[in-house]
């Protein structure tokens, strides 16, 4: 028998992480563990006014009250809450304010992860904010945007310099008693980013984060506060990449959108943290907490995700439709393969009159990995003529892995239409025979379907960034099939 | 061009090619007719490389090549092309997206560059008139929601744009009405040429009525038990399969 009798939909190889490396630089870091003391060493680093030392004090006392969630369709070993570093920093005078003050070993590993924060060589139309590790290092572009009253800075720079904004916004759409990681969250929190857009201001360009753990036995709990004032309108691009370690590290990030009345917050993720290997070893534990809050009318979030990397994915980003006529969007792809889980979805709440939510979820096991769906639809009983429409697509690769869909559904007012569709499909034979028999690779074939499954998530995203998804949805299932 | 000598396949372990022989010049059409599983499909999809079409015995030489052995993919970018009975849906991916993946990778493989979306555009824009296809269908999902006329014509527009040496066309007639029948004859005709072969699968001889055929061969329970020119054809419409069958030479074959 020949080979070409042997392709089809087999086993499931491990592609390298390409991603995984070290960068090496003297790092600062408190003690690992978490108390009081850590909590107030950590505000004390960043200079932090007393009513935000307060802020995080009160999460971690609330937090001590918690106990870990076990809720979701993910298992892990139990995590050890006083073996994390809870913050690390290259070692320097934290936040450079210019690009110039920026570890060159730092700089290098941002060109080496494809992101460069020269401005002169950026993507056209796209400013930067890079956290590495616990602090952000550079943000580009900052004084064009300046000139529009577009605020898009390191966290810890926007409590020194907007320290009312901060205040008034931190916390208003993910309480510090939210939920267990949330919470952790807001103890620990070391920076992030911040975006205000003023009334009517339109952001000229893509505002984006690119998130980076280095230091080993360290969490990284970044927080992002977006807030769109009437009428604006903002597009964010978050990326997130670790070295490759055989433990697993801890992401618990919050973010917080608020879109006052018109106004359009756009979200796009890209994660490829690294999953871990083959056996399971190592990787991020991504726990994240995401709500936008439509606060006023015809306010809209869109939420778009394309989850390729981490160990677990716990995260469901979702909306709170308050004003009347907002709409709550949810576009995610998420991939897992290997030993990763995903436990991920959104959360529709839907408050005001006549609000709309539409969630297209694509998932796409490969390997062993397990991938859930968890959706929530819940329309109070305000909310006349509510309209939801989910669709959740399931495409399996291989006879290992599995795929779930667990959707919730509350409604409390008659007039509400709600819509569900589920699919679960596999990569057939005939489909690859099919693309081979026209001269593609069989790795081409695969591709080629995969993104076509994905297409109503991918024509979401920005252009480059469509691209860019692309190419990491084609590494990360590089030997999924022969 | 393709020389299949003794060949026998088992599919999930059971035989269904019992010793094939079928020579195919350059420049000829060939017409495979037979019953209902006779393996005329099995003969297809061997020579196009699917998997699970174990070859137990026997050889395929293309182009003096021995193709056991290849990937489906190798053998398309040498020149062979199967039009499938039962066409593909790839939900999401545009036909365009596909013909142009398609034709590049052959291109490739010929030495040749690869097209540009605006040369490519031009060229598949002047091949779908040959099929009688509306452009609209370039850019709908591959073959989703394609009637079966569209895919089967589809069919042909892939092998138009892709210009094989070799073709072999599964049952391209099956569920056709008769317009759609007519459309796909005139694209077969129109790349009828001196250098391109073709292997018409069929089980009904009304397919024949438009493209006439070089050779009639008839394959019943695995083996090719009666050839000959365009005339066996009408012969075979007229009285069925079930004389061959019984004919001596297949009993003798059999035995």
């Amino acid at each position: 028998m020949g080979k070409s009798e042997n392709v089809g939909i087999g086993d499931l190889m491990q592609e390298e992480y390409r991603w995984g490396f070290v960068t090496d630089v003297e790092q600062e870091r408190v003690p690992k563990g978490l108390s009081e003391d850590v909590v107030r060493l950590i505000s004390a680093k960043k200079g932090e006014p007393e009513w935000l030392l307060e802020w995080r004090l009160a999460a971690y006392r609330h937090w001590r009250t918690l106990s870990e969630p076990h809720w979701a369709k993910v298992h892990h070993p139990p995590i050890d809450y006083q073996g994390i570093h809870y913050y690390a920093a290259p070692k320097k005078k934290a936040g450079p304010s210019k690009l110039a003050d920026v570890d060159p070993e730092i700089l290098a590993t941002y060109e080496k992860l494809g992101i460069p924060l020269k401005e002169q060589e950026m993507l056209a139309g796209v400013a930067v904010d890079a956290v590495f590790d616990s602090v952000s290092v550079a943000t580009t572009y900052k004084e064009k945007l300046a000139s529009l009253g577009i605020v898009f800075c390191a966290f810890s720079e926007a409590v020194r310099e907007h320290p009312e904004l901060v205040r008034q916004y931190l916390g208003s759409v993910v309480p510090h008693t939210d939920n267990f990681f949330a919470s952790l969250n807001a103890a620990v929190f070391s920076d992030g980013t911040f975006v205000y857009v003023p009334k009517g201001v339109r952001c000229p360009m893509e505002l984006s984060t690119y998130f980076r753990i280095n230091a080993n036995d360290t969490g990284q709990f970044e927080r992002t506060l977006i807030i769109a004032d009437e009428g604006s309108q903002v597009s964010y691009l978050e990326g997130c990449s670790a070295p490759r370690r055989d433990e697993n590290q801890l992401h618990a990030a919050v973010v917080e959108l608020v879109a006052l009345q018109d106004a359009v917050i756009k979200y796009s993720t890209v994660q490829n943290w690294y999953p871990g290997d083959k056996e399971g070893r190592g990787g991020i534990y991504n726990f994240v907490t995401k709500r936008g809050d439509c606060r006023g009318a015809r306010s809209r979030i869109s939420w778009t995700q394309v989850e390729t990397g981490s160990a677990i994915t716990w995260k469901y980003p979702s909306c709170l439709l308050r004003g009347d006529d907002a709409v709550g969007e949810f576009y995610s792809v998420a991939v897992t393969r290997g030993r990763q889980q995903a436990d991920t979805g959104t959360k529709m709440i839907h408050i005001g009159k006549n609000t709309r939510s539409t969630v297209v979820s694509k998932g796409i096991s490969a390997g062993e990995g397990s991938n859930a769906y968890r959706g929530l639809v819940k329309v109070l009983a305000g909310a006349d003529n509510a309209r939801n429409y989910t669709q959740c697509d399931s495409l399996l690769m291989g006879s290992r892995c599995a795929a779930h869909t667990f959707p919730y559904l509350e409604v409390k007012n008659d007039s509400a239409q709600v819509e569900h569709e589920a699919t679960t499909g596999k990569i057939g034979d005939d489909q690859l025979f099919y693309l081979q028999s026209r001269g593609l690779s069989a790795e081409d074939a695969v591709n080629m379907i995969v993104n076509g499954f994905c297409k109503e998530v991918f024509k979401e995203l920005p252009m480059e960034f469509a691209v860019e998804a692309q190419k990491l949805l084609a590494v990360s299932l590089e030997g999924a099939v022969g | 061009m393709l020389e299949i000598t003794d060949l026998h396949v088992a599919v999930d372990g059971k035989p269904i090619l019992k010793g094939v022989d079928l020579s195919v010049q350059a420049g000829e059409v060939h017409a495979v007719m037979g019953p209902n599983g006779s393996g005329k499909s099995t003969l297809a999809h061997v020579i196009a490389g699917r998997p699970g079409y174990a070859v137990t015995a026997g050889e395929i030489r293309y182009l003096g090549q021995d193709l056991i052995g290849q990937t489906p993919e190798e053998r398309a970018r040498a020149g062979i092309f199967l039009a499938f009975q039962y066409p593909v849906e790839i939900p999401g991916v545009a036909n365009i997206q596909l013909l142009k993946s398609a034709l590049n990778q052959v291109r490739r493989a010929r030495g040749e560059t690869e097209l540009d979306a605006m040369d490519f555009l031009d060229y598949v824009q002047s091949r779908l008139g040959l099929v009688g296809m509306k452009e609209e269908l370039l850019y709908r999902a591959v073959n989703e929601g394609f009637s079966g006329g569209e895919k089967k014509r589809n069919e042909i527009l892939q092998m138009a744009v892709l210009e094989p040496r070799l073709a072999i066309l599964d049952e391209t007639d099956s569920g056709l009405d008769i317009d759609a029948l007519k459309a796909v004859a005139d694209g077969v005709n129109a790349l009828r040429g001196p250098q391109r072969a073709m292997v018409l699968v069929t089980h009904y001889q009304r397919l024949l009525n438009y493209i006439r055929p070089d050779r009639v061969h008839v394959l019943a329970d695995g083996r090719m038990v009666k050839s000959g020119g365009p005339e066996l054809a009408l012969e075979l419409e007229e009285r069925g399969y079930g004389w061959l069958e019984a004919a001596p030479e297949a009993r003798r074959a059999r035995a």
